[in-house]
């Protein structure tokens, strides 16, 4: 097993992706329904509304982005691995 | 290994300074803005179709901003204005074939939210005075003086990486598809990241507006 480190770091970075993309996907579609539901509600808030909701949903989508990044420096930029 | 998305694309060496894809794309950009500008400074009149057009572009961007601060636009225009633009432009240029989004390389994202980290401060001192701006950080609370200062490099930190993270696994997508299935196929995925390049864009602009508000005082964050 001299390769262990390889082994780890890429089930390392398929559990970052996995797990890292299911609560921000789970929490932008939360946020998506309040939106449209809002929206449905007052159509005349729909500028601010939608404009709310993409500095939001950025912010959340952020965390899948950190994950993304751990996941591909562990792949491409491993600090571990001579 | 060699297929880092990571690594960059060096083009040249002038002397000892690597110059990279990306480098020669913001150059590339600079040259087109600066044309631009020249020409609609120096050549059209006033009421020609390119004078119009950034009228256009100058008053919609002065309208966000003003909604979002509820104050005057103009000392923030000349920044944010050309944060947008840039931007935009920046992560348009995946479409061109032979160009590299600069902003899908960390040097790029991390030089725009040093100016946004320097900028809030300068705004902020500016629009409050030295002592006025250091006391925000002791509001609402004395107790929170360790988490406003922590979140200081934090909101930069986190305003480079989204920026560099969208853009550089957009890139990497593309990259795994093209080598997956061949030649049409990532054309849907093109017109996506035209999307995704200019929401991040937008993005990037109303925090670092949001940013700035809260520095002068204007809006809550």
């Amino acid at each position: 097993m001299d390769n262990l480190i390889e082994i780890v770091s890429i089930f390392g970075a398929v559990l970052a992706v996995s797990f890292g993309a299911i609560m921000p996907a789970y929490s932008e579609g939360r946020a998506v329904a309040a939106a449209m539901e809002a929206i449905a509600r007052q159509p005349e808030a729909a500028g601010t509304l939608s404009r709310t909701l993409f500095v939001g949903l950025a912010m959340i989508e952020t965390m899948a982005i950190y994950c993304l990044v751990v996941a591909l420096l562990l792949l491409y930029a491993n600090p571990f691995t001579g | 290994m060699d297929g880092s998305p990571l690594s960059p694309d060096i083009l040249v060496w002038i002397g000892p300074v690597p110059i990279s894809r990306a480098v020669v794309t913001t150059w590339v950009i600079m040259g087109v803005l600066a044309a631009v500008l020249t020409a609609t400074l120096r050549l059209a009149r006033p009421g020609s179709g390119l004078a119009t057009a950034l009228e256009i572009l100058v008053t919609t961007l002065s309208g966000q901003i003003r909604v979002i601060l509820g104050r005057d636009p103009r000392p923030f225009l000349p920044l944010l204005g050309s944060l947008f633009i840039f931007i935009v432009l920046a992560n348009l240029a995946a479409v061109f074939p032979g160009a590299t989004p600069p902003t899908a390389h960390v040097e790029t994202p991390a030089a725009l939210a040093l100016i946004v980290f320097l900028s809030v401060h300068f705004y902020g001192i500016q629009a409050k005075g030295l002592r006025g701006y250091l006391r925000h950080y002791l509001e609402p609370n004395p107790f929170l003086l360790p988490l406003n200062v922590l979140s200081e490099p934090t909101r930069t930190f986190s305003l480079m990486i989204r920026l560099f993270g969208n853009m550089m696994s957009h890139e990497f997508v593309i990259a795994i598809v093209v080598f997956l299935a061949g030649l049409l196929l990532p054309i849907p995925f093109l017109l996506l990241g035209v999307l995704i390049g200019i929401i991040q864009a937008y993005i990037f602009t109303v925090l670092a507006t949001v940013y700035i508000g809260a520095a002068v005082g204007a809006v809550d964050a």
